[in-house]
């Protein structure tokens, strides 16, 4: 039995060029609109895992990415930097999910897998950043989860070791296999897309999955299956306005004060 | 049944974390407005006298778990007894800090209890919703206001139809208040089960290293700085208070660094950190290009200066012409008059 590892990997819109048309009406990312990126700390959960892959003769890493079809560009990059496999979870019956939801259609897939020994993601995604879906999967698998791991220290069949990234310091675990771990950006860089791996294959087509295959109930997919909804959405103003000079008096600063208060600055 | 749970991380001295402690003080407004108790999840090991420090917060009822299993934290154990405690007490409302603790407890509970959850949120209220598909509508229930795609926008969430509704929040973000000195809540132990076995077997924590709490400003949304205009040591523990009040960090021009006002890594600028908050408010600051290169690229800059031609001014949005240590007690009773 060879060792199998899965990646879940997202690509994001880049959030640092967002435009006017970026949102849909109904408060949902209007994705065409945007240009797209591997999602950083993926990427790092991808090193990892061929890291893990180098320890063991034999292991496969399979990403899997949920998204429009174009999604199957960020499993194209993967392979070209030592991932063997890869396939979209792409249909219009995902679309508009939260967490609840996206880890729901992950873990399904990963079930149909089978005996998957350790899953790797990024902690969160730079779109959302809700850090939420890979301990999402890994409750739905039933298996531990160690977040925000910054370094892989031994790995074998039965477990993992990890070094976790905390607000004041370090934590070394040990879990056992089965797990699922998430990685931060204080992780190694991803090794760089192998020339040859790119064009032996360029021509290959990525397999696209849609909802019929993951065995999945249909209501707990998309955003029926998603518990969370947007209310409302309303544009934040960053741009400098011409400078405006107050008197120190109580009605100026209380104007202020209110004003700040009701932009969600203070 | 149906109240306001928070759930508290303990610090390394076995202390309530800060973070919960202003999770408290919200759920404490949120409990009030809903009619409803406000309640605290304490997991860990030795913690009775953390458990009781929360009363002064306004907290009614505490659910203490008590085994060494439970501390130092780790996932599955404290999974085991929180989701228990839910399913059991059906609380309407949970509230996490987002926290390396928090953002790995709170999503695996939500997937658990299959219900919805908002990271980071910036602001909670309970208002009404009209779901404009169903025509349905709810009545008090939790607005989980948050930044979204890197700050471009403010969402507001809200979870009509799963129950409890969970939100986790930054640390700073809430302010955390004593509610009544003299509060009195009840401790209510939680007994941990022998399934905790499992959960505690599978994970293992080889070795920790914890650091001192350091001064670290860069992350913070909102500065509150001062420079050689302070005047004074103690005239900068104003701004202290000040960013305690609106959940700030406090910064300084090199300056004021230079004369002694505050600790070197509160420095901003060209030889000390660069931050990009969403609030910049520059108390007595003129605003030398090596100042202006660390903090210009804040979202919204407020100048507080006797000068009214401070070089600072020409890149700030509002500028407030007057002594610092008049206009910033000035401006905190309004604030705290505008939060009601």
């Amino acid at each position: 039995m060879s060792f199998k590892i899965v990646v879940l990997a997202k690509q994001v819109p880049d959030t640092h060029n967002v435009g006017a048309d970026a949102m849909n009406a109904d408060g949902t990312v209007n994705r065409a609109a945007l240009p797209t990126v591997f999602n950083p700390e993926d990427l790092k959960a991808l090193e990892m895992a061929l890291r893990v892959k180098d320890e063991m003769p034999g292991a496969t890493v399979t990403v899997v990415t949920m998204g429009p079809p174009r999604a199957a560009e960020i499993i194209k990059d993967a392979r070209s930097r030592g991932a063997d496999d890869g396939l979209v979870l792409s249909d219009m019956r995902f679309a508009g999910a939260d967490t609840l939801a996206t880890s729901y259609a992950l873990s399904q897939v990963i079930r149909q897998m089978g005996d998957v020994d350790v899953i790797f993601g990024g902690r969160q995604a730079i779109d959302g950043d809700t850090a939420q879906v890979g301990p999402q999967v890994a409750e739905k698998l039933d298996i531990p989860q160690v977040t925000y791991a910054e370094e892989l220290l031994g790995v074998n069949e039965r477990e993992i070791t990890i070094r976790r990234r905390l607000e004041r310091g370090t934590e070394c675990v040990k879990a056992k296999l089965p797990a699922l771990v998430t990685v931060t950006s204080a992780a190694a860089d991803c090794r760089f897309p192998n020339i040859h791996r790119m064009f032996r294959q360029a021509g290959e087509e990525i397999r696209l999955i849609n909802a019929d295959a993951i065995d999945a109930d249909m209501d707990r997919l998309g955003m029926k299956g998603s518990p969370t909804k947007v209310k409302k959405i309303e544009n934040v103003v960053l741009a400098h306005k011409e400078s405006v000079v107050l008197e120190p008096t109580e009605a100026a600063l209380n104007e202020l004060s209110a004003t700040l208060i009701k932009e969600h600055i203070l | 049944m149906n109240n306001v749970l928070v759930y508290c991380e303990l610090s390394e001295k076995k202390t309530v974390a800060d973070i919960s402690l202003e999770l408290c003080t919200k759920g404490r407004q949120l409990a009030n407005r809903l009619g409803c108790r406000l309640q605290a999840a304490v997991l860990g090991s030795g913690v009775s006298a953390a458990a009781e420090s929360l009363y002064p917060y306004g907290v009614d009822d505490v659910f203490l778990a008590d085994d060494s299993r439970l501390s130092p934290y780790r996932t599955l154990p404290h999974f085991d007894v929180l989701s228990k405690l839910i399913q059991a007490q059906q609380p309407q409302i949970v509230l996490f800090g987002a926290s390396s603790v928090g953002r790995d407890l709170a999503p695996r509970i939500a997937s658990f209890l299959r219900c919805g959850l908002t990271a980071d949120c910036t602001q909670l209220e309970i208002g009404s919703h009209d779901d404009p598909k169903t025509g349905r509508h709810y009545d008090d229930i939790l607005m989980q206001i948050r930044p979204a795609f890197g700050g471009n926008i403010i969402a507001t969430i809200v979870c009509p139809e799963t129950r409890p509704q969970m939100a986790t929040v930054r640390e700073g973000v809430m302010k955390k208040e004593i509610y009544d000195p003299a509060y009195k809540g009840t401790v209510i132990p939680v007994a941990v089960e022998a399934s905790l076995e499992a959960a505690d077997a599978a994970v293992e924590i080889l070795s920790r290293e914890i650091e001192e709490q350091k001064i670290d400003i860069k992350g913070s949304q909102i500065i509150v700085a001062g420079g050689y205009g302070m005047g004074s040591r103690e005239n900068f523990e104003l701004l202290h208070k000040f960013a305690r009040l609106i959940g700030g960090s406090v910064g300084a021009t090199r300056a004021a660094v230079d004369a002694g006002f505050t600790e070197p890594e509160r420095q901003i600028g060209q030889t000390g950190v660069t931050v990009r908050p969403k609030l910049y408010i520059a108390c007595g600051i003129s605003g030398a290009v090596q100042h202006r290169a660390g903090m210009e690229q804040s979202a919204k800059i407020i100048s507080i200066n006797t000068d009214p031609d401070a070089p600072i001014n020409a890149i700030a949005d509002y500028t407030i012409v007057g002594d610092v240590m008049t206009v910033i007690p000035q401006f905190m009773a309004c604030y705290k008059n505008n939060l009601k």
